[in-house]
């Protein structure tokens, strides 16, 4: 049965039809009418308003990262969009499904310069998996459908919907519409049974197997099917920074964490293996290091949903495109059941070297000012291991991915492949909303807090139980380690003046605490985790403090440095 | 007709005019010259996000053409570029993951039949006092279209060898004085329409 109804209230009725729970939004000039619409549906459209839309943005990939749902921010044309820009192309180098909602002036008046109109889709053509600019009512029931299908099918990523003040406005006969086929768009698909046995063929012919395992596991929901892959055939797996809580920290298979600040024995390990798998990722430079001296001694499977994945920056055997949802039990049927155990067992010394060398003086130092892995290690610690670890960008956020354990699915909201500061608040207060029965814990430095810092306003408005652990150092902790170690030391522009973050965790009513001392530390942890609702924690750490091992950017993996001299 | 556009190493120009040395084309060291077919729908903005491929990449467009193709709705873009298979394999990938681009496939010149044309404007005094312009035209192939006291106009179709060796021929006279070359277009040679079959496929997944 159709309605006549306006274009606002048509985009309502066709975001409830998606299932959309929760909005992230500021209101503006061209997206007025929509918000007028908004005023009749707070009872099912949930809409959480932010501070800046750069928080919309970033709230919306917190949610949607944790939950598996598509995230939605609602923002006004020309300035509300482009504050958006730098989460749409965080969302899209990480895969997150979103969609955008940006207002824009009448059809009438684009390309005229009129007063807050500037060319959305030019700019976000680029960052996003499809834009597209609704310049009639008509088109919303479609658009909308169509947007939500591609945000969330195959490698899920952000769509970008500008919507026309006039298509707002105009009258509709409104008929809400299911898209779940382009003809263009293969979101995934399905490799040829000789794949798959070759697969097999050559996971059972290897001697040293090894197993990379990304944020794809997470994306197709392919946690249990990973493990009874690697399980049945005993290959050792390590993760990447995005891809850590697709696998728990404690299972006896998990070798530990890829990378630059990744751990000691996967790194070496790739080197060593014959056998190369990695499993929905992308052989990032920071995984990677020198491609030129990267596992050539080993055959390489990869299996991705991305076609255009395979062969970017690593020549692989053997390329098993598909969800791996599916492809994974696929191979799992046809592996041998067997044991690694001595090439396993090749893991434990660099284990042990690391664990002496590095991983034992940060997590439990006895003597000095705190240091940022203790932290992490403490609040891990204190939520059983059972907590969402959001983090800031930077050397909060390689500590924190380093010795946060991860027990559940789902548990880590990060900026990897943008590396987007003052990411960490924001996705913190969008991922309370995406996962409200758990305990969100967000680990951010004294920089990162002061980029989005205004969504503190936010958080105590929807008193979203965010425990926010600052880890201070008075630096831009990060960009003063390479200053350190490839700048002779030149600190430019890194010692930071800061602010009483007390007093402003208080202006935002919000309890806080500072720790110094190590004995307050557990103490400290156990209030901020007692109190409810939201946090601010903050954590005096040494001023100058180094994330290692380290793999330079450029170096070959197996060079990694444990210590800076 | 051999159309391997690589420099030569003795430093001279090949006869298919084509290399660096003869200043005519672009042609860097160890790297072909690919045409690229893609097919997509007719939405507004693909055009854009096809040619921001290139731009990413640091791969300059050579020629472009776009048409709508023989099966409605669908868009043709004939692009020629040079680079090395890897490069051309990475950007019809990654050309053909958007999300309104139906297919993008590479080609060599043997692969496909090719197309180009252009117009040459040139001083008609000096073309009738000149022989070697008339026979420069006939063995070119090329065809005077309009005569006038001031200018005439020469039309060639053809492959870029076989018009850019016109154009430089006729500019060593010194009597050209407005030459413009067409977008390269071109249909493969295969038996097998791969856009048919594509749909066709798809169709049936629906």
């Amino acid at each position: 049965m159709m309605e006549r109804i306006s274009g606002a209230e048509a985009m309502m009725r066709s975001l409830e039809h998606e299932g959309v729970e929760v909005l992230f939004g500021y209101p503006g000039g061209a997206i007025i009418p929509t918000y007028d619409a908004l005023y009749d549906h707070k009872e099912t459209l949930n809409h959480i308003l932010v501070r800046h839309e750069q928080g919309a943005i970033h709230a919306a990939q917190g949610y949607a990262r944790v939950s598996g749902k598509v995230g939605c921010a609602i923002v006004t044309s020309g300035p509300g969009a482009m504050n958006t820009i730098s989460g749409i192309a965080d969302a899209m180098v990480d895969s997150t499904p979103m969609v955008v909602i940006c207002g824009q002036v009448g059809a009438a008046m684009l390309g005229t310069d009129a007063f807050q109109e500037v060319d959305v889709i030019g700019v976000t053509q680029p960052i996003s998996k499809w834009a597209f600019q609704i310049r009639r009512s008509e088109d919303i029931a479609w658009a909308v459908s169509r947007a939500f299908y591609i945000a969330r099918s195959g490698r899920p990523g952000p769509v970008v919907l500008d919507f026309t003040k006039n298509a707002q406005t105009g009258l509709v006969d409104f008929e809400p519409q299911k898209v779940n086929f382009i003809r263009s768009y293969k979101p995934a698909p399905v490799p040829e049974d000789s794949v798959i046995e070759k697969a097999a063929r050559l996971i059972n012919n290897s001697v040293k197997p090894f197993v990379l395992v990304g944020q794809g596991v997470e994306l197709g929901n392919a946690q249990e099917e990973l493990r009874e892959f690697l399980e049945k055939a005993q290959l050792p797996a390590a993760r990447t920074l995005l891809g850590l809580s697709a696998l728990p920290s404690d299972h006896p298979l998990n070798m530990g964490m890829l990378g630059m600040h990744g751990n000691l024995g996967p790194n070496m390990m790739t080197n060593q293996c014959d056998l190369l798998i990695a499993i929905g990722m992308r052989f990032d430079d920071r995984v990677t290091g020198n491609l030129n001296t990267y596992a050539k001694q080993a055959k390489i499977i990869h299996f991705d949903i991305d076609p255009s994945e395979i062969n970017k920056n690593v020549r692989v055997n053997l390329a098993v495109v598909g969800d791996c949802k599916q492809t994974l039990p696929a191979v799992t049927r046809l592996l041998d059941k067997t044991t690694h155990q001595a090439w396993i067992d090749g893991f434990k010394p660099y284990a042990e070297k690391e664990d002496n060398k590095v991983i034992h003086p940060a997590i439990y130092p006895t003597e000095g000012p705190l240091l940022m892995g203790e932290v992490v290690r403490k609040v891990s610690e204190a939520t059983e291991h059972k907590a969402i670890l959001v983090t800031d960008v930077g050397q909060n956020q390689m500590f924190a991915c380093r010795y946060f354990k991860y027990s559940q699915n789902r548990s880590i909201v990060t900026s990897g492949g943008c590396g987007t500061m003052g990411f960490g608040l924001p996705a913190a207060m969008g991922a309370t909303f995406g996962a409200p029965d758990r305990t969100v814990c967000m680990f951010c430095g004294d920089g990162g807090l002061q980029m989005t810092i205004q969504e503190l306003g936010t958080i105590m408005e929807q008193q979203a139980p965010v425990k926010i652990i600052l880890l201070n150092n008075d630096y831009l902790g990060n960009v003063r380690q390479w200053q350190y170690m490839f700048y002779n030391k030149r600190y430019s522009f890194t010692p930071m003046v800061n602010p009483d973050f007390e007093l402003i965790a208080r202006g935002y009513r919000i309890p806080c605490r500072t720790v110094v001392e190590r004995a307050d530390l557990e103490g400290a942890i156990q209030e901020m985790l007692s109190t409810e609702g939201p946090f601010l924690l903050q954590c005096a750490v040494k001023a100058e403090d180094d994330v290692l091992p380290m793999i330079p950017p450029g170096s070959n993996i197996d060079e990694m440095l444990l210590e800076v001299k | 007709m051999e159309t391997k556009y690589t420099k030569n190493a003795g430093g001279e120009c090949g006869d298919c005019n084509l290399c660096g040395n003869c200043g005519s084309l672009d042609c860097p060291e160890g790297k072909n010259m690919y045409t690229m077919i893609i097919y997509s729908e007719n939405f507004a903005g693909i055009l854009n996000q096809i040619t921001a491929v290139f731009t990413r990449r640091q791969v300059n467009i050579e020629s472009l053409n776009v048409c709508a193709s023989s099966t409605p709705g669908v868009h043709k873009y004939t692009i020629t570029c040079f680079c090395n298979e890897e490069m051309a394999m990475m950007l019809t990938k990654q050309i053909e993951k958007k999300i309104d681009v139906l297919q993008a496939n590479y080609f060599t010149d043997d692969q496909i039949f090719i197309l180009e044309a252009c117009l040459l404007k040139v001083n008609t005094n000096m073309m009738l006092n000149n022989k070697d312009v008339g026979r420069i035209v006939r063995i070119h192939g090329a065809r005077i279209v309009e005569v006038n006291p001031t200018y005439s106009i020469i039309e060639k179709k053809g492959i870029t060898a076989d018009i850019l060796s016109l154009f430089h021929q006729l500019d060593k006279l010194g009597v050209v004085l407005q030459f413009v070359r067409s977008g390269r277009i071109a249909v493969t040679k295969s038996c097998i329409e791969q856009l048919d079959r594509y749909l066709e496929e798809r169709e049936s997944q629906r």
